[in-house]
């Protein structure tokens, strides 16, 4: 299924946190997002989720609105989140973690699916959630959202406060769940490594779209840093 | 002070009821974060449904099944009219709603039903003595203390082997991650409000056999004690909350059968003072996880 995100505007107050942001993910794909703090990346994955304030625009999965539409709703729909700063529930096991992923699943099936990817998962699924490293924490978080069996990924800063070893299984995971043929939409502060991995990667400032790039620039640092201060 | 069997079988008793009404509570406290004020008045509620039964001489169990439909409809109605649109609102506005709950409750049984109150006459059966191994308890203290372990139990199986139950414990830790995974907000909450009541009315029942003058004022001191053994206990925990109801209210049957009649007056006194003190040595609740509450100051 095709993610549109069309003139999205997302206002807290006054704030206005994204302004007339457009972008499109298609299976198969990875659509990246970077850009500094405050830039509107978390606000954007919020509100595809309907758990932001949306001002106008408009967000559709397949041509089918889901602006307005409940969380729960549009998690049953077909994305999944993986939220910054992993939001596993420590206190339930490994496996009632990915048991609560099937909650939005539409097609039957169970969460033995996930552990081919992510194999240290399987070890520790009778352990307390809250007992995992930080890095086995973010395979746990990406798992439970693949449970799903989602048509759309949304992650936010995956690698945030993780070893540059663990970085690099994430990365190596989101390849292959693209090559799953699920459209997945990356914000990340790891600029030059989203740049690489992703399809395309839009650059946002201030709420707005600055940039968008190709993994050729992936090695363009300088224009990269230029993006980042646009 | 001399405690005697039947004290004893008494106070596990109160103490299996205040458990169930401290689980009923922390359950709601659990999906909302709000203090149901308005629980005890459910309670009165179904012990009416039970004495009105019993005046029109219908048999026990016929009265013991309208408690059971009186109080679960009254708490899909306070879950509908007032949990759902206050549920994005401050937790003070839902607090302070449970309150006027409570109060609007209790008056509407002062205008219906009068003062005085009615008696459960019904109920009188399980106020009859057993004889266990040659010593005398009352039938109710032997009922209340195996119908609550085996709803505790039931509960237990429920939160910790179903889909809705590990829905319910994710919700009560991170609501809103829980909907980002497609939990349902309105389920989850129905849910824990519809076994809240379901545990209110086997409290109901049970109280009304240990005391079956219903009053609109019925079940307001059981529960305010509750909850203070709910705070006691822990209030982020279910389990902990449970254990906190027991411990209050085995402590409350106690002390209320160790104490002589002319100074049972000074129970309340005790047991308040019990609890602060024990909150002064462990803030958190005395069976919560010591990283449970945030620090403040």
């Amino acid at each position: 299924m095709t993610l549109t995100v069309d003139g999205l505007r997302v206002r807290y107050g006054a704030v206005e946190a994204v302004r007339g942001l457009s972008l499109e993910v298609k299976p198969g794909e990875i659509v990246g997002l970077i850009g500094p703090n405050g830039a509107g990346k978390s606000s954007t994955l919020n509100a595809i989720m309907g758990a932001a304030p949306v001002a106008g625009g408009e967000i559709r999965l397949d041509g089918a609105s889901l602006r307005g539409r409940k969380t729960e709703d549009v998690a049953r729909a077909g994305i999944a989140l993986v939220p910054e700063g992993r939001r596993i529930f420590a206190e339930l096991t490994v496996e009632e973690n990915l048991r609560l992923g099937l909650a939005a699943r539409r097609s039957p099936g169970g969460i033995d699916d996930v552990f081919e990817l992510f194999p240290v998962i399987e070890e520790f699924r009778r352990r307390q959630a809250g007992a995992l490293s930080g890095g086995q924490q973010q395979q746990l978080a990406i798992a439970r959202a693949l449970v799903a069996d989602p048509s759309v990924l949304l992650l936010d800063e995956p690698s945030l406060g993780l070893a540059p070893r663990i970085v690099s299984v994430v990365f190596d995971a989101l390849a292959a769940i693209r090559e799953r043929g699920l459209a997945v939409l990356l914000v990340e502060q790891r600029a030059q490594r989203t740049v690489a991995l992703a399809d395309r990667t839009y650059v946002l400032s201030n709420g707005e779209l600055r940039l968008t790039l190709g993994p050729k620039d992936a090695s363009d640092t300088e224009k990269l840093v230029a993006a980042y201060f646009a | 002070m001399s405690v005697s069997w039947q004290t004893l079988a008494d106070a596990l008793s109160l103490g299996g009821i205040y458990a169930l009404m401290a689980v009923g509570i922390g359950l709601v406290f659990g999906v909302l974060r709000l203090v149901n004020f308005a629980y005890g008045q459910l309670i009165m509620a179904g012990a009416y449904a039970i004495a009105y039964a019993s005046v029109w001489g219908w048999p026990s169990w016929a009265g013991i099944l309208l408690c059971f439909a009186v109080v679960l409809a009254l708490s899909v109605l306070m879950d509908r009219i007032v949990f759902r649109p206050l549920r994005t609102h401050s937790p003070a506005v839902m607090l302070v709603a449970t309150f006027a709950i409570a109060f609007l409750m209790q008056s509407i049984a002062v205008l219906a039903f009068g003062q005085l109150g009615t008696v459960a006459s019904s109920m009188g059966p399980l106020n009859q003595p057993w004889d266990v191994g040659g010593v005398e308890i009352r039938k109710i203290a032997i009922v209340s203390v195996v119908v609550a372990a085996v709803c505790l139990g039931l509960l237990q199986l429920l939160l910790t082997r179903t889909s809705v139950g590990l829905h319910m414990r994710a919700a009560s830790m991170d609501f809103r991650t829980a909907r980002m995974l497609g939990v349902r907000a309105n389920r989850v909450i129905g849910g824990a409000v519809l076994i809240s009541g379901l545990l209110a009315a086997v409290s109901a029942v049970m109280l009304t056999a240990r005391n079956p003058q219903v009053t609109p004022i019925f079940a307001l001191d059981d529960t305010i004690i509750v909850l203070a053994g709910v705070v006691l206990g822990g209030l982020t925990r279910p389990i902990a909350a449970t254990l906190g109801g027991f411990t209050i209210g085995f402590a409350s049957g106690l002390l209320g059968g160790a104490l002589p009649t002319n100074q049972s007056q000074y129970l309340p006194t005790f047991l308040f003072a019990a609890v602060i003190l024990v909150l002064l040595v462990r803030p958190n609740g005395l069976f919560a996880r010591a990283s449970a509450g945030a620090e403040r100051l």
